[in-house]
């Protein structure tokens, strides 16, 4: 099948006057790990909520696995996993008897102790939910998403609260499931998340695609532009040809061809027999990527979705 | 596995996980019958001077009355709330279950656990107060019961979509129930009543309930027992509930 898993053109929300979703298109393909990354309230529950059949939209056209998810069909509803951003499950029933529970809704599910080896519950197998810690019931959200072994799988900010160790085993997680041929969309506020997770990547603010790509060439990152930052003695000064700039105590160079400036001015510097203090090369970051597309001119008004 | 499979399946985790949740285990049995422990000593002797009639033959149909209504009405409004707004209802709606299927197996599981308070108060009343159980009026007494708690069900589910988040359901669900069940003849006797609060108790569901029930223990009734004014009444409860229910109940949760 070279149907798209995700096809989403135009699509609105508003609540009131308030343009949630204001017009997005995206296109996930299947097996893919897809990442919507975007501050708080620039729509990415909203969106996702909408692929789920959660909500309905305002305007557009959208095709999950070939449905529409607004009307809610139940073969819709048996291809998809989801993880909510917060969600309670019944706490007097143990991890096991709720992955069955939830599996039992599915003409397919997936081996109940499978499923909860997936997620690294064994030894938490028939403890009541309750019991469990916060981190430990967020796998079993994932463990009853997972129950019904869903083509493809929502994920909505599935690491917000965890701690660093936490996190890096829900990567683990997600990287295990990718393997598997899921495809998966998954909604964080966390670069690094996107980073290490997504085969791509869109940012959203205010409502907005405003950058879409892989996480390397996001934001620009794929332009060859590169920084040189050092620093010179303070009775050395530095050739005009360089076109330096002053940052702090140190000097900058911009550049498309970092090995040939950096052969320059090395070969300068030794010339010179100065040293170059600190020197470094910077590639722009994800994170200037997403805080120059995010920027506060961008930043919504305070949306309780 | 068919939708109505699904329901009973449903029944059974709702059954497991109803019995591990020690606060609603003990509210809805302990509750009654230590009510009907302390009414029976408290009036005991008051038999309205009506030979033949005493303290436990009122108050056996009555406490199975707000048996009943604690596991149907009180425990749905509560739980389906709390449910609600714990996020378990969303979940289960972004799933293949139909929402059809997964109430309904919230309600049989309530009238199952009515039914079982049935039998052991009125088992609780013969055996401690030797108040008769009506055999012989068996087919009106689960006509009444079915009708009430198909009634209380559905006012359950209403309420539930009228109550504003779960913190506030114990307190509003309470402050409805108790007020009505002291006018209805079911915690207290009312022999003589002012007329406005005996019209105002025969508008609620509860006061017929309770009516019917009273007549089908009665040991001086004659005939079927099947008091059809008093159903018809608390059916008619049950459709506005329902329609209410429709309109109001939501599966998102209420913050």
């Amino acid at each position: 099948m070279t149907e798209a898993a995700v096809q989403v053109s135009d699509l609105r929300k508003s609540y009131g006057t308030l343009e949630a979703v204001a017009g997005i298109d995206l296109s996930v393909a299947r097996g893919e790990v897809f990442a919507l990354l975007g501050p708080n309230g620039a729509g990415k529950t909203t969106t996702v909520e909408i692929l789920e059949g959660h909500r309905h939209r305002s305007g557009g056209e959208v095709s999950v696995l070939g449905h529409d998810p607004a009307r809610g069909e139940r073969e819709f509803r048996q291809r998809i996993g989801i993880v909510l951003q917060s969600t309670g499950v019944e706490p007097y029933l143990t991890v096991a008897e709720s992955v069955s529970l939830y599996g039992g809704y599915y003409p397919h599910p997936r081996s109940v102790d499978e499923v909860i080896e997936l997620v690294g519950l064994t030894e938490q197998r028939d403890r009541r939910i309750g019991k469990l810690s916060g981190g430990q019931r967020r796998r079993v959200d994932l463990a009853i998403a997972l129950a019904g072994d869903p083509e493809l799988l929502f994920l909505d900010e599935p690491t917000t609260g965890f701690d660093p160790a936490a996190r890096r085993q829900a990567w683990e997680m997600v990287r295990g499931l990718a393997t598997l041929g899921k495809t998966i969309f998954l909604t964080t506020h966390f670069m690094d998340e996107a980073q290490a997770l997504a085969d791509r990547v869109a940012i959203i603010a205010a409502g907005r695609i405003v950058a879409e790509g892989t996480p390397e060439s996001l934001g620009g990152r794929a332009d060859p532009v590169t920084r040189l930052r050092f620093s010179v003695p303070a009775d050395v000064t530095l050739p005009e040809r360089f076109g330096a700039t002053r940052v702090g105590a140190a000097l900058e160079l911009t550049t498309a061809e970092p090995t040939r400036l950096l052969h320059d001015l090395t070969g300068w510097a030794i010339g010179e027999g100065i040293e170059l203090e600190g020197l470094e090369a910077i590639r722009p970051s994800l994170e200037d990527a997403y805080l120059r597309l995010t920027g506060p001119d961008l930043a919504p008004e305070e949306e309780g979705a | 596995m068919s939708d109505l499979r699904l329901a009973l399946r449903q029944v059974g985790y709702e059954n497991r996980a109803f019995w591990r949740n020690p606060a609603a285990a003990f509210f809805t049995f302990a509750f009654p019958l230590i009510f009907m422990v302390i009414f029976n000593v408290i009036f005991s002797g008051t038999g309205g001077g009506e030979p033949g009639f005493t303290a436990a033959d009122f108050f056996t149909p009555a406490i199975i009355v707000f048996a009943v209504i604690t596991a149907t009405f009180t425990n749905l409004a509560m739980m389906v709330t709390t449910a609600r707004d714990a996020g378990i209802l969303k979940r289960v709606r972004g799933t293949p279950l139909p929402g059809w299927a997964y109430l309904l197996g919230r309600i049989l599981h309530a009238v199952l656990v009515a039914y079982l308070l049935v039998v052991i108060v009125a088992a609780f009343g013969a055996i401690l107060y030797d108040v008769r159980f009506p055999w012989d009026r068996l087919p009106a007494l689960i006509l009444t019961l079915s009708v009430a708690a198909a009634t209380f069900c559905a006012l359950g589910l209403a309420l539930s979509g009228l109550i504003p988040n779960a913190d506030a359901a114990p307190a509003v669900t309470n402050g409805i129930i108790f007020p009505i069940l002291f006018i209805s003849n079911v915690f207290i006797r009312m022999d003589n009543p002012p007329a406005w609060m005996a019209t105002l108790s025969s508008v609620f569901p509860v006061r017929h309930f309770a009516d019917a029930m009273a007549l089908l223990y009665d040991p001086r009734t004659t005939g079927s027992g099947l008091s059809g004014s008093d159903l018809a009444i608390m059916a008619a409860w049950g459709v506005g509930a329902l329609l209410v229910a429709i309109r109001t109940f939501s599966w998102e949760p209420r913050h």
